[in-house]
Protein backbone atom coordinates (compact mmCIF):
# COMPACT_ATOMS: atom_id res chain seq x y z
CA UNK A 1 0.00 0.00 0.00
CA UNK A 2 1.22 3.37 -0.91
CA UNK A 3 0.89 5.83 2.02
CA UNK A 4 0.29 9.58 0.71
CA UNK A 5 2.60 12.10 3.15
CA UNK A 6 -0.22 14.36 5.38
CA UNK A 7 0.95 17.13 2.43
CA UNK A 8 -0.10 15.43 -0.10
CA UNK A 9 -3.00 14.05 1.14
CA UNK A 10 -4.26 17.69 1.84
CA UNK A 11 -3.30 18.69 -1.57
CA UNK A 12 -5.72 16.03 -2.81
CA UNK A 13 -8.27 17.10 -0.32
CA UNK A 14 -8.09 20.15 -1.62
CA UNK A 15 -8.10 19.45 -5.33
CA UNK A 16 -11.31 17.18 -4.77
CA UNK A 17 -13.13 20.26 -3.33
CA UNK A 18 -11.95 23.06 -5.53
CA UNK A 19 -14.68 23.26 -8.36
CA UNK A 20 -13.62 20.85 -11.58
CA UNK A 21 -10.56 22.41 -13.09
CA UNK A 22 -11.42 24.44 -15.87
CA UNK A 23 -9.11 24.87 -19.45
CA UNK A 24 -6.95 27.38 -21.02
CA UNK A 25 -7.89 27.60 -24.56
CA UNK A 26 -9.46 30.22 -26.27
CA UNK A 27 -12.78 29.96 -27.98
CA UNK A 28 -12.56 27.81 -31.28
CA UNK A 29 -13.24 30.93 -34.50
CA UNK A 30 -15.63 28.13 -35.94
CA UNK A 31 -18.19 28.36 -32.77
CA UNK A 32 -18.02 32.40 -32.67
CA UNK A 33 -21.61 33.60 -32.21
CA UNK A 34 -22.36 37.33 -31.78
CA UNK A 35 -24.48 37.93 -28.71
CA UNK A 36 -27.58 38.75 -31.14
CA UNK A 37 -28.28 34.90 -31.89
CA UNK A 38 -28.73 34.44 -28.31
CA UNK A 39 -31.27 36.95 -27.95
CA UNK A 40 -35.58 36.43 -28.20
CA UNK A 41 -37.09 37.08 -31.91
CA UNK A 42 -38.52 39.99 -30.16
CA UNK A 43 -35.92 41.86 -28.96
CA UNK A 44 -33.80 40.67 -32.28
CA UNK A 45 -36.63 43.04 -33.84
CA UNK A 46 -36.51 45.60 -32.22
CA UNK A 47 -32.08 45.65 -32.74
CA UNK A 48 -32.85 44.92 -36.56
CA UNK A 49 -35.65 47.69 -37.39
CA UNK A 50 -33.19 50.99 -37.66
CA UNK A 51 -36.36 53.15 -36.53
CA UNK A 52 -37.81 51.55 -33.46
CA UNK A 53 -33.97 51.03 -32.30
CA UNK A 54 -33.30 53.26 -29.59
CA UNK A 55 -29.41 53.22 -30.34
CA UNK A 56 -30.21 55.55 -33.04
CA UNK A 57 -31.13 58.36 -31.15
CA UNK A 58 -27.36 58.40 -30.19
CA UNK A 59 -25.98 58.01 -33.48
CA UNK A 60 -28.22 60.77 -35.17
CA UNK A 61 -27.02 63.00 -32.32
CA UNK A 62 -23.09 61.85 -33.13
CA UNK A 63 -23.73 62.57 -36.80
CA UNK A 64 -25.02 65.88 -35.86
CA UNK A 65 -22.08 66.57 -33.33
CA UNK A 66 -19.63 64.92 -35.96
CA UNK A 67 -20.94 67.78 -38.43
CA UNK A 68 -20.85 70.92 -36.52
CA UNK A 69 -17.94 72.78 -35.22
CA UNK A 70 -17.01 73.56 -31.67
CA UNK A 71 -16.07 77.03 -31.31
CA UNK A 72 -12.92 77.75 -33.72
CA UNK A 73 -11.99 73.68 -33.87
CA UNK A 74 -12.42 72.06 -36.98
CA UNK A 75 -15.72 69.93 -37.14
CA UNK A 76 -14.57 65.90 -37.49
CA UNK A 77 -16.30 65.80 -41.25
CA UNK A 78 -14.10 68.18 -42.35
CA UNK A 79 -11.08 66.33 -41.98
CA UNK A 80 -12.78 62.77 -41.83
CA UNK A 81 -15.64 63.96 -45.08
CA UNK A 82 -18.74 61.95 -44.39
CA UNK A 83 -17.22 59.51 -42.04
CA UNK A 84 -14.92 56.48 -41.05
CA UNK A 85 -16.48 53.82 -42.96
CA UNK A 86 -14.96 50.42 -41.27
CA UNK A 87 -12.98 51.96 -39.05
CA UNK A 88 -14.38 51.15 -35.65
CA UNK A 89 -13.93 47.65 -36.67
CA UNK A 90 -10.06 47.61 -36.45
CA UNK A 91 -10.32 48.96 -32.48
CA UNK A 92 -8.66 48.60 -30.21
CA UNK A 93 -5.56 49.44 -32.35
CA UNK A 94 -2.05 51.04 -31.67
CA UNK A 95 -1.65 55.08 -32.03
CA UNK A 96 1.11 55.52 -34.65
CA UNK A 97 2.59 58.34 -32.81
CA UNK A 98 2.53 57.67 -29.04
CA UNK A 99 2.47 53.75 -29.84
CA UNK A 100 -0.42 53.57 -27.03
CA UNK A 101 -3.09 51.33 -27.65
CA UNK A 102 -6.08 53.25 -28.00
CA UNK A 103 -9.80 52.10 -28.14
CA UNK A 104 -12.78 53.85 -30.11
CA UNK A 105 -13.31 55.75 -27.43
CA UNK A 106 -9.93 56.82 -26.77
CA UNK A 107 -9.37 57.50 -30.33
CA UNK A 108 -12.41 60.28 -30.92
CA UNK A 109 -10.71 61.66 -27.37
CA UNK A 110 -7.03 61.90 -29.01
CA UNK A 111 -8.96 63.95 -32.01
CA UNK A 112 -10.41 66.50 -30.15
CA UNK A 113 -7.02 66.88 -27.97
CA UNK A 114 -4.85 66.43 -30.89
CA UNK A 115 -6.83 67.78 -34.07
CA UNK A 116 -9.27 70.35 -32.73
CA UNK A 117 -7.36 71.34 -29.38
CA UNK A 118 -10.50 70.70 -27.31
CA UNK A 119 -10.63 68.57 -24.17
CA UNK A 120 -11.41 65.10 -23.91
CA UNK A 121 -15.10 64.03 -23.39
CA UNK A 122 -15.81 61.89 -19.89
CA UNK A 123 -16.45 58.43 -20.83
CA UNK A 124 -19.75 57.49 -20.33
CA UNK A 125 -21.32 61.33 -21.64
CA UNK A 126 -23.60 61.77 -23.75
CA UNK A 127 -21.64 63.24 -26.22
CA UNK A 128 -18.83 60.48 -26.37
CA UNK A 129 -21.19 57.34 -26.70
CA UNK A 130 -23.24 59.49 -29.66
CA UNK A 131 -19.84 60.23 -31.32
CA UNK A 132 -18.82 56.58 -30.82
CA UNK A 133 -21.76 54.97 -32.01
CA UNK A 134 -22.28 56.85 -34.89
CA UNK A 135 -18.21 56.14 -36.10
CA UNK A 136 -19.24 52.74 -34.83
CA UNK A 137 -22.47 52.13 -36.95
CA UNK A 138 -20.29 52.71 -39.86
CA UNK A 139 -18.55 49.92 -39.49
CA UNK A 140 -22.06 47.64 -39.23
CA UNK A 141 -21.87 44.46 -41.21
CA UNK A 142 -18.35 44.75 -41.49
CA UNK A 143 -16.23 41.90 -39.91
CA UNK A 144 -14.14 42.90 -36.90
CA UNK A 145 -10.16 42.67 -37.49
CA UNK A 146 -7.89 43.65 -34.87
CA UNK A 147 -4.42 43.10 -34.88
CA UNK A 148 -2.25 41.87 -31.95
CA UNK A 149 1.36 41.72 -33.22
CA UNK A 150 3.96 44.29 -33.09
CA UNK A 151 3.15 46.84 -30.32
CA UNK A 152 -0.16 45.59 -29.51
CA UNK A 153 1.22 41.86 -28.46
CA UNK A 154 1.65 42.74 -24.87
CA UNK A 155 -1.62 43.97 -24.67
CA UNK A 156 -3.37 41.36 -26.11
CA UNK A 157 -1.49 39.36 -23.56
CA UNK A 158 -2.51 41.28 -20.60
CA UNK A 159 -5.99 41.58 -22.03
CA UNK A 160 -6.02 37.54 -22.66
CA UNK A 161 -4.29 37.03 -18.92
CA UNK A 162 -7.28 39.25 -17.36
CA UNK A 163 -10.00 36.89 -19.48
CA UNK A 164 -8.65 33.61 -18.05
CA UNK A 165 -8.04 35.06 -14.27
CA UNK A 166 -10.21 34.40 -11.80
CA UNK A 167 -11.79 37.28 -9.69
CA UNK A 168 -14.05 38.55 -7.08
CA UNK A 169 -15.81 36.72 -4.18
CA UNK A 170 -17.46 34.31 -6.01
CA UNK A 171 -13.61 33.69 -7.81
CA UNK A 172 -14.48 33.41 -12.03
CA UNK A 173 -13.18 34.06 -14.58
CA UNK A 174 -14.80 35.55 -17.79
CA UNK A 175 -13.83 32.55 -19.74
CA UNK A 176 -15.73 30.07 -16.86
CA UNK A 177 -18.94 32.13 -18.43
CA UNK A 178 -18.28 33.37 -21.71
CA UNK A 179 -16.01 30.03 -22.94
CA UNK A 180 -16.82 27.05 -20.91
CA UNK A 181 -20.53 28.10 -19.84
CA UNK A 182 -22.59 30.17 -23.11
CA UNK A 183 -25.76 28.42 -24.10
CA UNK A 184 -26.56 27.92 -20.25
CA UNK A 185 -28.88 29.68 -17.93
CA UNK A 186 -27.86 31.96 -15.31
CA UNK A 187 -30.45 33.66 -13.40
CA UNK A 188 -32.63 34.85 -16.11
CA UNK A 189 -30.59 35.02 -18.87
CA UNK A 190 -28.51 32.92 -21.27
CA UNK A 191 -24.88 33.22 -21.12
CA UNK A 192 -23.46 34.30 -24.37
CA UNK A 193 -19.88 34.56 -25.85
CA UNK A 194 -19.56 37.79 -24.28
CA UNK A 195 -18.22 39.60 -27.20
CA UNK A 196 -18.17 43.31 -27.83
CA UNK A 197 -19.63 43.59 -31.60
CA UNK A 198 -22.53 45.25 -30.44
CA UNK A 199 -21.35 48.14 -28.68
CA UNK A 200 -22.06 50.74 -27.60
CA UNK A 201 -25.29 48.91 -26.87
CA UNK A 202 -28.70 49.65 -25.97
CA UNK A 203 -28.86 47.46 -22.64
CA UNK A 204 -32.97 47.26 -21.73
CA UNK A 205 -31.42 47.00 -17.80
CA UNK A 206 -30.17 50.40 -18.46
CA UNK A 207 -32.51 52.06 -20.30
CA UNK A 208 -30.27 53.83 -22.58
CA UNK A 209 -26.97 53.10 -24.59
CA UNK A 210 -23.78 52.08 -23.00
CA UNK A 211 -20.27 51.80 -23.25
CA UNK A 212 -18.68 47.88 -23.48
CA UNK A 213 -16.71 49.10 -20.78
CA UNK A 214 -19.97 49.71 -18.29
CA UNK A 215 -20.49 45.84 -19.90
CA UNK A 216 -17.69 44.75 -18.56
CA UNK A 217 -17.86 46.50 -15.13
CA UNK A 218 -21.48 44.80 -14.67
CA UNK A 219 -19.46 41.32 -15.43
CA UNK A 220 -17.02 42.03 -12.66
CA UNK A 221 -19.36 43.43 -10.15
CA UNK A 222 -21.43 40.38 -10.71
CA UNK A 223 -18.74 37.98 -9.92
CA UNK A 224 -18.18 40.77 -6.75
CA UNK A 225 -14.96 41.48 -7.82
CA UNK A 226 -14.21 45.70 -8.19
CA UNK A 227 -14.52 46.69 -10.78
CA UNK A 228 -12.12 48.90 -12.80
CA UNK A 229 -12.98 52.75 -13.70
CA UNK A 230 -14.28 53.42 -17.28
CA UNK A 231 -11.55 53.76 -20.03
CA UNK A 232 -9.14 52.12 -17.85
CA UNK A 233 -5.57 50.73 -19.22
CA UNK A 234 -6.65 47.07 -18.07
CA UNK A 235 -10.27 47.12 -19.68
CA UNK A 236 -8.63 48.66 -23.28
CA UNK A 237 -6.21 45.65 -23.24
CA UNK A 238 -9.17 43.53 -22.49
CA UNK A 239 -10.88 44.83 -24.96
CA UNK A 240 -8.26 44.28 -27.44
CA UNK A 241 -8.50 40.17 -26.38
CA UNK A 242 -12.21 40.38 -26.73
CA UNK A 243 -11.97 41.44 -30.32
CA UNK A 244 -9.45 39.53 -31.44
CA UNK A 245 -11.22 36.56 -30.13
CA UNK A 246 -14.35 38.06 -31.89
CA UNK A 247 -12.22 38.30 -35.09
CA UNK A 248 -14.54 37.83 -38.29
CA UNK A 249 -17.73 38.30 -36.86
CA UNK A 250 -19.88 41.35 -38.15
CA UNK A 251 -20.35 45.05 -35.89
CA UNK A 252 -23.55 45.49 -35.02
CA UNK A 253 -23.76 48.42 -32.89
CA UNK A 254 -25.95 49.89 -32.04
CA UNK A 255 -26.69 46.43 -30.53
CA UNK A 256 -30.17 46.16 -28.49
CA UNK A 257 -29.07 43.46 -25.66
CA UNK A 258 -31.04 42.86 -22.50
CA UNK B 1 -30.00 68.19 -26.80
CA UNK B 2 -32.93 65.83 -27.08
CA UNK B 3 -33.13 63.45 -30.08
CA UNK B 4 -36.03 63.29 -31.95
CA UNK B 5 -36.57 60.23 -34.98
CA UNK B 6 -39.89 60.83 -36.64
CA UNK B 7 -41.01 58.61 -39.48
CA UNK B 8 -43.43 60.35 -41.87
CA UNK B 9 -44.34 58.91 -46.06
CA UNK B 10 -43.36 61.99 -47.67
CA UNK B 11 -46.47 61.13 -50.16
CA UNK B 12 -49.42 59.45 -49.90
CA UNK B 13 -52.98 58.92 -51.51
CA UNK B 14 -56.00 60.68 -50.49
CA UNK B 15 -57.74 59.25 -47.71
CA UNK B 16 -54.93 56.34 -47.55
CA UNK B 17 -54.30 55.42 -43.76
CA UNK B 18 -50.71 56.12 -42.79
CA UNK B 19 -48.51 55.09 -40.43
CA UNK B 20 -46.40 57.43 -38.24
CA UNK B 21 -44.01 56.18 -35.82
CA UNK B 22 -42.58 58.94 -33.21
CA UNK B 23 -39.03 58.04 -30.58
CA UNK B 24 -37.70 60.40 -28.38
CA UNK B 25 -35.01 60.29 -26.47
CA UNK B 26 -35.82 60.65 -22.38
CA UNK B 27 -35.16 58.55 -19.59
CA UNK B 28 -38.74 58.71 -18.32
CA UNK B 29 -36.84 58.29 -14.29
CA UNK B 30 -40.37 56.85 -12.48
CA UNK B 31 -39.55 58.28 -9.16
CA UNK B 32 -39.57 54.79 -7.86
CA UNK B 33 -36.23 54.22 -7.84
CA UNK B 34 -33.40 54.69 -5.86
CA UNK B 35 -29.87 55.51 -6.60
CA UNK B 36 -26.44 53.68 -4.72
CA UNK B 37 -26.40 55.39 -2.06
CA UNK B 38 -30.41 54.83 -0.77
CA UNK B 39 -31.57 58.33 -1.65
CA UNK B 40 -34.84 58.39 -4.03
CA UNK B 41 -34.22 59.49 -8.04
CA UNK B 42 -36.46 62.21 -8.63
CA UNK B 43 -39.81 61.31 -10.80
CA UNK B 44 -38.69 63.14 -14.53
CA UNK B 45 -41.00 62.14 -16.98
CA UNK B 46 -43.15 63.20 -20.22
CA UNK B 47 -46.70 63.73 -19.68
CA UNK B 48 -47.95 64.15 -22.58
CA UNK B 49 -47.54 63.87 -26.14
CA UNK B 50 -50.01 65.18 -28.93
CA UNK B 51 -49.47 65.01 -32.72
CA UNK B 52 -51.09 68.16 -34.88
CA UNK B 53 -52.16 67.82 -38.75
CA UNK B 54 -52.32 71.63 -39.99
CA UNK B 55 -52.75 72.30 -36.39
CA UNK B 56 -55.69 70.04 -35.94
CA UNK B 57 -55.20 67.59 -32.98
CA UNK B 58 -55.29 63.91 -34.53
CA UNK B 59 -53.37 61.54 -31.71
CA UNK B 60 -52.73 62.41 -28.23
CA UNK B 61 -51.26 60.45 -25.39
CA UNK B 62 -51.24 60.93 -21.49
CA UNK B 63 -47.66 59.41 -20.12
CA UNK B 64 -47.84 57.67 -16.91
CA UNK B 65 -44.46 56.65 -14.65
CA UNK B 66 -44.83 53.44 -16.05
CA UNK B 67 -43.56 53.78 -19.41
CA UNK B 68 -40.19 52.76 -20.44
CA UNK B 69 -37.31 55.30 -21.31
CA UNK B 70 -36.76 56.98 -25.24
CA UNK B 71 -40.99 55.93 -25.00
CA UNK B 72 -41.65 55.13 -28.89
CA UNK B 73 -45.20 55.46 -30.34
CA UNK B 74 -46.71 53.92 -33.72
CA UNK B 75 -49.97 55.54 -34.77
CA UNK B 76 -51.96 55.93 -37.81
CA UNK B 77 -53.96 58.87 -39.40
CA UNK B 78 -56.53 59.40 -42.34
CA UNK B 79 -54.77 61.41 -45.22
CA UNK B 80 -56.67 64.18 -45.96
CA UNK B 81 -54.94 66.49 -47.32
CA UNK B 82 -51.04 67.95 -48.02
CA UNK B 83 -49.72 69.71 -44.61
CA UNK B 84 -47.56 70.22 -41.49
CA UNK B 85 -47.85 66.91 -38.86
CA UNK B 86 -46.13 68.42 -35.67
CA UNK B 87 -44.93 66.06 -33.04
CA UNK B 88 -44.87 67.60 -29.25
CA UNK B 89 -43.98 66.01 -26.14
CA UNK B 90 -44.28 68.17 -22.91
CA UNK B 91 -42.80 67.17 -19.34
CA UNK B 92 -44.13 67.48 -16.18
CA UNK B 93 -41.98 70.56 -15.41
CA UNK B 94 -43.92 71.96 -18.70
CA UNK B 95 -40.82 71.79 -21.00
CA UNK B 96 -42.08 71.02 -24.20
CA UNK B 97 -39.83 69.39 -27.38
CA UNK B 98 -41.45 69.39 -31.21
CA UNK B 99 -40.24 68.27 -34.39
CA UNK B 100 -42.31 68.75 -37.76
CA UNK B 101 -42.33 66.30 -41.22
CA UNK B 102 -44.53 67.43 -43.99
CA UNK B 103 -46.47 65.09 -46.03
CA UNK B 104 -47.94 65.61 -49.08
CA UNK B 105 -51.35 63.99 -50.57
CA UNK B 106 -52.07 63.15 -54.08
C1 LIG C 1 -7.87 68.37 -38.12
C2 LIG C 1 -8.26 67.07 -38.63
C3 LIG C 1 -9.05 66.13 -37.74
C4 LIG C 1 -10.17 66.39 -37.01
C5 LIG C 1 -10.88 67.72 -36.81
C6 LIG C 1 -10.60 65.14 -36.45
N1 LIG C 1 -9.74 64.15 -36.82
FE1 LIG C 1 -9.99 62.19 -36.48
N2 LIG C 1 -8.21 61.80 -37.35
C7 LIG C 1 -7.37 62.74 -37.93
C8 LIG C 1 -6.12 62.11 -38.28
C9 LIG C 1 -4.91 62.80 -38.92
C10 LIG C 1 -6.22 60.76 -37.88
C11 LIG C 1 -5.14 59.65 -37.97
C12 LIG C 1 -4.53 59.49 -36.58
C13 LIG C 1 -3.76 60.69 -36.13
O1 LIG C 1 -2.78 61.04 -36.80
O2 LIG C 1 -4.16 61.30 -35.13
C14 LIG C 1 -7.55 60.60 -37.35
C15 LIG C 1 -8.08 59.39 -36.93
C16 LIG C 1 -9.39 59.19 -36.51
C17 LIG C 1 -10.00 57.92 -36.29
C18 LIG C 1 -9.35 56.56 -36.51
C19 LIG C 1 -9.42 56.21 -37.97
C20 LIG C 1 -8.75 54.90 -38.27
O3 LIG C 1 -8.94 54.41 -39.39
O4 LIG C 1 -8.05 54.35 -37.41
C21 LIG C 1 -11.27 58.15 -35.85
C22 LIG C 1 -12.30 57.10 -35.47
C23 LIG C 1 -11.45 59.59 -35.80
N3 LIG C 1 -10.30 60.17 -36.22
C24 LIG C 1 -12.60 60.21 -35.38
C25 LIG C 1 -12.71 61.60 -35.25
C26 LIG C 1 -13.83 62.25 -34.62
C27 LIG C 1 -15.05 61.55 -34.05
C28 LIG C 1 -13.56 63.59 -34.67
C29 LIG C 1 -14.39 64.72 -34.08
C30 LIG C 1 -14.62 64.62 -32.64
C31 LIG C 1 -12.29 63.76 -35.35
N4 LIG C 1 -11.79 62.53 -35.66
C32 LIG C 1 -11.72 64.99 -35.64
C33 LIG C 1 -7.70 64.05 -38.15
C34 LIG C 1 -8.78 64.71 -37.60
C1 LIG D 1 -20.88 34.61 -13.83
C2 LIG D 1 -20.79 34.56 -15.25
C3 LIG D 1 -20.10 35.72 -15.95
C4 LIG D 1 -18.80 36.11 -15.79
C5 LIG D 1 -17.75 35.58 -14.84
C6 LIG D 1 -18.61 37.17 -16.75
N1 LIG D 1 -19.75 37.40 -17.46
FE1 LIG D 1 -19.96 38.61 -19.03
N2 LIG D 1 -21.92 38.21 -19.11
C7 LIG D 1 -22.59 37.32 -18.30
C8 LIG D 1 -24.00 37.38 -18.57
C9 LIG D 1 -25.09 36.56 -17.89
C10 LIG D 1 -24.16 38.35 -19.58
C11 LIG D 1 -25.48 38.81 -20.23
C12 LIG D 1 -25.94 37.83 -21.24
C13 LIG D 1 -24.94 37.69 -22.33
O1 LIG D 1 -24.01 36.86 -22.16
O2 LIG D 1 -24.96 38.43 -23.32
C14 LIG D 1 -22.83 38.81 -19.93
C15 LIG D 1 -22.56 39.69 -20.97
C16 LIG D 1 -21.29 40.04 -21.36
C17 LIG D 1 -20.99 40.83 -22.55
C18 LIG D 1 -21.99 41.37 -23.55
C19 LIG D 1 -22.22 40.38 -24.67
C20 LIG D 1 -23.21 40.89 -25.67
O3 LIG D 1 -23.28 40.35 -26.78
O4 LIG D 1 -23.93 41.83 -25.37
C21 LIG D 1 -19.64 40.98 -22.58
C22 LIG D 1 -18.85 41.76 -23.62
C23 LIG D 1 -19.10 40.31 -21.43
N3 LIG D 1 -20.13 39.75 -20.72
C24 LIG D 1 -17.76 40.28 -21.11
C25 LIG D 1 -17.29 39.71 -19.92
C26 LIG D 1 -15.93 39.88 -19.48
C27 LIG D 1 -14.83 40.62 -20.23
C28 LIG D 1 -15.83 39.22 -18.29
C29 LIG D 1 -14.64 39.12 -17.36
C30 LIG D 1 -14.17 40.40 -16.83
C31 LIG D 1 -17.13 38.64 -18.01
N4 LIG D 1 -18.00 38.97 -19.01
C32 LIG D 1 -17.42 37.82 -16.93
C33 LIG D 1 -22.01 36.47 -17.38
C34 LIG D 1 -20.69 36.54 -16.98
Amino acid sequence: MIRLSPVLAFAALVAACSPSPTTDTDLPAADVRSGYTFLTAETQAMQDDSFANPGYLWVDRGAALFGSRAGDAPSCASCHGEGLTGAAATYPAIDAATGDLLNLEGRINQCRIRHQNLPALDYESDDLLALTAFVASQSAGVPISVSTDGAAAPHYRNGRDYFFTRRGQFNLSCHQCHDENWGKRLRGDTISQGHGNGFPAYRLEWQALGSLHRRIRDCDAGVRAEPKAFGDPKYIDLELYLSSRANGLEMESPAIRR
Amino acid sequence: MTSIRLSVPQTARKDEIIELKALIQHPMESGYRRGSRGEQIPRNIITRFECLYDGELVFSADFHPAIAADPFLKFYTRAVRSGTLEFRWTDQHGETWSDTASLSVT
